[in-house]
Parts: structure tokens; C-alpha cells; sequence
């Protein structure tokens, strides 16, 4: 059972009347992993959010959290009640204090972590008296953030946590996730569309681009299979093809020919070398150029 | 702080951290003995993944750099698997040298040296068929 993925989508999809958000969605999450959940604006994250947690109904497909199926309404409550949930736009109750919202969701998780409780209000600076409606986009994020943090859940989905917030702001922000997660064995699910955000704490992520994964997997995997081999002629570049696995792009530029690959380098310098360049190089890649490969290619 | 990585730069977190920890105790920062901060610590500190420093310090205890012991922490391995690797490092210098002063004999400028080093490290030359 503990290696059971805590969060397992396969197939999902959406579909409002008149688009589909989300368009057969698979990905998996590991127990105890923080999984970066990275698209552009409108990819179909917040859809596939609200689908976890029983607030939107697939139209296809299946959620599974903690192996309920996550459309079944008794199953929901189940999984919200073990989840940490934190919306896009961190809705919370406007005419509250900092004390009167703490006093107010405490009671219905009996799982409460007073101790967490008293060291975020200390490191986020949340003093009791402060008005909810007066908050800061930051602190107002750091309000939420403990809300969920201090229901002791074994499930952090967090929509666009960071959204809107200043660098040293995300910064806390993330601190607070890593330092928690190592903590207390908490597996987290955010979604983001900042590639660095994602890359500096994430140790798998899915891409989603228009309701699909393009790519999912461990971080470390990708980097260490994502290359660039660029190759220069004497003459032009010529027109090839590669047969080796996982080439994601070939582009022609007069005599320099560069083909990114989610296979390693070598598959792909064996047929380069029978072309005769006068050059090879190997380059690794970085997360934000696989992004703009991937997401680029669906077009 | 004696730890940096660069998350943006394409190379596993893991290994930059590795790398850092064993570059300090080939330059004496860490001595045998010396205790690493522990995970979580660490992790929160960098901003990074746990499951991250975890992975590099399973590593470099897999490598003889470093031993977990159990509730204590990580500490710097007494015949210190940095010096051996610095010994390993020391003794094939001449090798190295030997070769670049033939290569600069043939005419080769040093630009043109580092270049075949690259390529061949990165598997370049071979004409053969897959490593390994």
C-alpha cells in the first residue's frame, strides 16, 4: 500500500459546453514527492484541481486520491478531509481576523497541529488581530498556506501558490513547503506556470498543455535525458530524419542542423556522425527550454 | 554557505549538491569528522526538494565520501573519500600532462586540446557502437 500513488489520474477529461478543458489526462503522484504540476494559463491545471477534490465532475476518465475515486460524493469528503487545499485566488473570510479564521477552521479538522500553528504565525509574521480584508497579496497567501498546512494532511494541492507574489514572498513560500514536506511526510501537488519555481522544488512534474500531458516524469530523469546536439556542415544542413527515440525537434538554420532529444545524446550521434558534420556538440537542457519544446510542438 | 546549487542549470540538483560536497572536502572546508547539516535543515535552507538532499547524501555515502549514522547525522568519512579522490586525481596529473605536451608538440593550440578532451569525453571519437 505505501507505494500505492496517492494521486493517479488516467484518461480525464472535461469538457464544458463548449470546450474541453481537460482532454485525457494521465499522470501519477508518488507518496511523499512535491510534483509540479506546470502549464500555461488555460492548460486545464485549475479544471483537473477541481476534479481531485470532487468540485468539478469528469467527463471522462478517472481521479483516483488516496485510491477513492474522486467523483464518488461519500469518497470526496473522505479526501478533502485528508487534503490541504489552497485556491488561485485564496478565498477566505473577509470580515474575520487572523484569530477569528484560526479559531474557525481549527475545530473541524481534529488533526489540528497547534505547534505548526504557533511556529507559521511566528515565521509569516500573522499577528491575530490582523484583518483578513486588509491582508497583502502575500500575507493574505501566507494566511491560507497555514490553513492548510495545520490540518495535518497528507495532501497539499495547491493552486498557483506562488501567483502574483513578489521573489522573496515565493521564496518564504516555498521554504515553508520544503521545510514542511521534510517535516512531516507530507506528499504535495501544486500547479504553476513558473518554470523556475517549479524546477528549484519539485522532484516530478507534468507538463499539461491543452488538457493533455505532454510529458510527465522525475525531474532528475529529464535532465539527465533532455539534450541538445547541435551539428554544423561544411555545406547545408541536410534534410534528415532521425529514427532514434524520443527526438522531440529538428531545426534546420543554414549550415547548422540542432535536434533536441528526450533519449540522451547518443541514439542520436551515431546516425549524426554517418552525416558527415565537421562539429558535434552535446549540450544539456533546461527545464524552461523542454517547456517551450514541448509545449511548442503541440501546435 | 558552503552549498549552492543552481536549480536552472540542466544538471540534477543531486549531483550539483555532490559535487559541492565533495569539492569542500578536497579543499579542506570539510575535514573527516566534520557533521553536514541534516536533511531538512539543508533542504530548507537551499529552498530545495529533501527528497533531493536525501538522494545526494545516499550518494556520496554510497561513494565513501560521507557516512549516515543512524538519528546522528551525516558526517565526513574519517580516511576522508575526498582525499582518496584527490590522491586518485594527483596521481594521473602526469598522465594528463605527458599527453597535452605531445598534442602541443604536433602544433595543436590549447583551444584545439580542450576541444578533443570534450569530445572525447562526451563520446564523440568513438566510431564504434554504443558504450558499454
Amino acid at each position: 500500500m505505501a507505494d500505492a500513488p496517492v494521486i493517479e489520474i488516467a484518461g480525464l477529461q472535461k469538457r464544458y459546453a463548449s470546450v474541453d478543458a481537460v482532454r485525457g489526462l494521465d499522470l501519477q503522484v508518488p507518496r511523499g514527492s512535491i510534483f509540479g504540476f506546470l502549464g500555461r494559463n488555460g492548460a486545464g491545471k485549475t479544471t483537473t484541481i477541481k476534479m481531485l477534490l470532487g468540485m468539478a465532475r469528469p467527463s471522462g476518465g478517472s481521479a483516483r486520491v488516496f485510491g477513492l475515486a474522486a467523483d464518488a460524493p461519500h469518497a470526496s469528503v473522505e479526501i478533502r478531509r485528508r487534503t490541504g487545499f489552497v485556491s488561485e485566488d485564496k478565498e477566505l473570510y473577509d470580515f474575520m481576523t487572523v484569530d477569528d479564521l484560526v479559531r474557525f477552521t481549527a475545530p473541524f479538522f481534529p488533526r489540528w497541529r497547534r505547534d505548526l500553528e504557533e511556529r507559521y504565525r511566528r515565521t509569516f509574521e500573522l499577528r491575530g488581530d490582523m484583518k483578513v480584508k486588509t491582508l497583502s497579496r502575500g500575507m493574505r497567501t501566507k494566511l491560507a498556506l497555514l490553513l492548510a498546512l495545520c490540518r495535518g494532511a497528507e495532501l497539499l494541492v495547491l493552486d498557483e501558490p506562488t501567483a502574483g507574489l513578489d521573489p522573496a514572498v515565493t521564496e518564504e513560500v516555498l521554504q515553508a513547503l520544503v521545510g514542511h514536506v521534510a517535516r512531516d511526510e507530507t506528499t504535495v501537488f501544486f500547479s504553476s506556470h513558473q518554470i523556475a519555481e517549479v524546477e528549484q522544488i519539485a522532484d516530478r512534474i507534468a507538463i499539461i498543455d491543452r488538457g493533455r500531458a505532454v510529458l510527465t516524469g522525475a525531474l532528475d530523469d529529464l535532465r539527465d535525458n533532455f539534450r541538445r546536439v547541435q551539428l554544423v556542415f561544411d555545406r547545408e544542413a541536410p534534410q534528415t530524419t532521425f529514427r532514434a527515440a524520443g527526438v522531440a525537434r529538428v531545426r534546420r538554420q543554414g549550415r547548422v542542423l540542432t535536434v533536441v532529444t528526450s533519449g540522451g545524446a547518443e541514439p542520436i550521434l551515431d546516425e549524426a556522425r554517418a552525416l558527415g558534420p565537421v562539429s558535434v556538440d552535446v549540450a544539456p537542457v533546461t527545464l524552461k527550454d523542454i517547456f517551450l519544446e514541448t509545449v511548442a510542438t503541440e501546435d | 554557505m558552503l552549498f549552492r546549487p543552481n536549480p536552472s542549470l540542466g544538471v540534477p540538483i543531486y549531483l550539483q549538491l555532490m559535487e559541492q560536497v565533495k569539492h569542500a572536502v578536497e579543499t579542506g572546508a570539510l575535514r573527516p569528522g566534520d557533521q553536514l547539516p541534516g536533511i531538512r535543515p539543508l533542504a530548507e535552507e537551499l529552498v530545495i526538494n529533501p527528497n533531493t538532499v536525501a538522494k545526494a547524501y545516499r550518494e556520496l555515502e554510497h561513494e565513501g565520501v560521507i557516512e549516515l549514522r543512524h538519528g546522528a547525522g551525516a558526517f565526513v568519512t574519517a580516511h576522508g573519500g575526498g582525499r582518496k579522490a584527490a590522491d586518485k586525481v594527483r596521481a594521473a596529473q602526469p598522465v594528463v600532462a605527458a599527453a597535452v605536451e605531445r598534442l602541443r608538440a604536433r602544433g595543436l593550440t590549447d583551444e584545439e586540446i580542450r576541444r578533443m578532451f570534450e569530445a572525447e569525453l562526451a563520446g564523440l571519437t568513438r566510431t564504434g557502437g554504443p558504450r558499454g
